[in-house]
């Protein structure tokens, strides 16, 4: 009888193992995969085992996916955008989220309503209304005699990159604040700190944890998105990076220039990668914070 | 007097700052679009003439007899019904047995398992074209072992270029993608479970499984129905994103979803009052079948 349980504990214990290692190579294996293709030159594509390994490290294909793949500007635009949209975010969202949990006045309670709502309009419904909100925008500054600059333009996509992320880093947020105890500010009041410093000097320190958790997950949504970006930047100089990686993806099944194409693929990669690398601890522990995905 | 009237007058303009510059841009780039989609599902408007006509439900009959739309309904439903069962039951069972069976390398596999939710859609969808290729694939390698290709090309597998492997291709990468995410945030919820609940089950003879399914799984039941109206939502979202880059609906819209169908009516083909009508009806899809899973899954909660 007990013998027959063990047997059976170690069974499963073994089919377990195999699940999860399996499930574990099906990751490792394409992602390293790539980082090995991009390696390759272009012949050793041609009638070999893709298993092959590269014949010597080859980083041509790196210097031709910035040069001729145009893979160096738009790094320069998707670095530019992360950035402008992250700086905006946490300026227009940290300050809101704050007097969302702690202040009530007049129009709080449809304010919270609002965001809170906010959470469930996905992007991909509204991006082309968004579209021909900018068109319009255009065309009307073009009859007033200006240049129009709402589409194709870094700064704009960064802002619209920032709104759509607001619902959810205010909801994350403000859920943080909330749960930050009164007394700090009750003491700072008493002391006779203004409104704008109780909040810069003491609210926001603590809510440090909360604040490098939606860094983190916003980093990655703004490096990685490309269907507002390809929707609001029509001209190629504009384009980010996973957008230029879909352009190498179909010029791939025309002309075979593999290797750029897996040079492209690490270049847009290895950063979240590293990132991971670094902070994966907090990235995992983060989501019981926000618990949501966009 | 004058004081407490300056300190009010400071407190109205602290909280205008703080909040203003949010709520304006809420309101161009969420409720403004939001809005617009409604609207313009009731307008016939097509290409970069600025005529619009007022045709009421005109574009919902019209998506009511277009083949194509069903068709791509009938993918998205297929879609999320498979992948949502397969993704919810491999995380929780993942998560069951990385945070209760002590197994070595728990670290390790949480870690990897959350890779693919690093990684944009693009280099997602990349990287299974690249396995799904049909000469030189990663997967094909393998199959090809065991049934060789002929002479003349018979026997190749053409994983998105067979209309009725492609859907299923789709479908492996969107798992293989949500998994971790799933996962890590079950593991969490677990972790909440107190360890002595657990103990006095095993000293009562409960064996893992059991203990799985009359403790595990109920404890952490409200969770999973929160996770499953998201994951719905997501699930909706993320295959239009993978099916644009990897696919684009093909082979002759054996591959497209819904909201890919919206997004080539209303940008690549600018019939954007046909466009929204799709938008709107997938809209209140999704919100539907959200209502309708979470009153199916109601259970009483159990707590510790």
């Amino acid at each position: 009888m007990n013998k027959k349980h063990n047997y059976s504990k170690v069974m499963t214990q073994f089919l377990v193992y195999l699940a999860l290692i399996i499930f574990a190579v099906t990751i490792v294996v394409p992602v390293a995969w790539v980082f090995m293709a991009s390696l390759k030159g272009n012949a050793e594509f041609y009638g070999r085992s893709p298993w092959a390994l590269p014949e010597g490290l080859n980083f041509q294909n790196f210097i031709d996916a910035f040069e001729k793949a145009n893979m160096g500007t738009y790094m320069v635009n998707s670095i530019i955008v992360t950035i402008l949209a992250l700086g905006f975010l946490l300026l227009i969202a940290i300050p809101a989220a704050y007097v969302l949990a702690r202040y009530r006045f007049k129009g709080s309670k449809i304010l919270n309503v609002v965001f809170m709502a906010g959470l469930f309009v996905n992007v991909n419904y509204i991006v082309v209304p968004i579209f021909l909100m900018l068109v319009d925008g255009d065309t009307f500054l073009r009859g007033h005699g200006m240049p129009p600059m709402l589409l194709n333009n870094l700064i704009m996509l960064a802002l619209i990159y920032a709104s759509t992320h607001l619902p959810f880093t205010v909801y994350l947020l403000s859920g943080f604040f909330a749960s930050i105890p009164k007394d700090y500010e009750e003491a700072a009041f008493v002391d006779g700190s203004g409104y704008v410093r109780t909040m810069a000097t003491i609210m926001i320190p603590m809510a440090r944890p909360a604040v490098i958790t939606i860094i983190l997950f916003n980093f990655l949504a703004f490096w990685n998105e490309y269907i507002i970006s390809m929707t609001l930047m029509t001209k190629d100089k504009f384009k980010t990076l996973p957008v230029g990686l879909m352009n190498l993806v179909s010029a791939q099944k025309a002309s075979t220039n593999y290797g750029q194409l897996y040079a492209g693929l690490v270049i847009v990669m290895l950063p979240t990668l590293i990132l991971y690398m670094l902070v994966q601890r907090r990235l995992t522990q983060g989501m019981s914070l926000g618990g949501l995905k966009g | 007097m004058e004081k407490r009237k300056g300190r009010k007058k400071r407190r109205g303009a602290f909280i205008f700052c703080c909040v203003a510059p949010a709520t304006i841009l809420m309101f161009l780039f969420m409720i403004m679009p939001t809005f617009n989609v409604f609207k313009m599902s009731l307008y016939k408007w097509g290409g970069f003439s600025a005529e619009k006509t007022f045709v009421g439900i005109e574009n919902f009959k019209k998506l009511a007899a277009d083949e194509k739309f069903l068709r791509s309904m009938q993918n998205s439903i297929l879609i999320i019904v498979v992948v949502t069962v397969i993704t919810m039951a491999l995380a929780i069972v993942f998560a069951a047995v990385l945070s209760r069976q002590k197994l070595k390398g728990q670290g390790f596999f949480r870690v990897v398992f959350y890779i693919p939710n690093i990684l944009s859609i693009v280099v997602i969808s990349a990287i299974f074209s690249a396995i799904y290729d049909q000469r030189d694939g990663l997967l094909n390698t393998f199959i090809y072992l065991f049934r060789p290709v002929g002479e003349n090309g018979e026997g190749l597998i053409a994983w998105l270029g067979n209309q009725k492997l492609v859907i299923w291709a789709i479908v492996i990468a969107l798992i293989w993608q949500a998994i971790g995410y799933y996962m890590v945030m079950y593991m969490a919820s677990m972790a909440s479970v107190p360890e002595s609940i657990y103990e006095s089950a095993s000293i009562e003879g409960a064996g893992g499984i059991t203990q799985f399914f009359t403790m595990t799984l109920p404890l952490i039941w409200s969770n999973i129905r929160t996770t499953l109206t998201f994951f719905i939502i997501s699930t909706i979202n993320l295959s239009f994103m993978l099916v644009k880059a990897m696919t684009g609906g093909g082979p002759d819209g054996a591959s497209d979803v819904f909201l890919n169908y919206m997004y080539s009516q209303a940008y690549t083909n600018s019939s954007y009052g046909y466009g929204m009508a799709i938008g709107v009806v997938v809209f209140i899809f999704s919100f539907a079948l959200s209502g309708i899973v979470n009153a199916v899954t109601k259970r009483e909660t159990l707590e510790f």
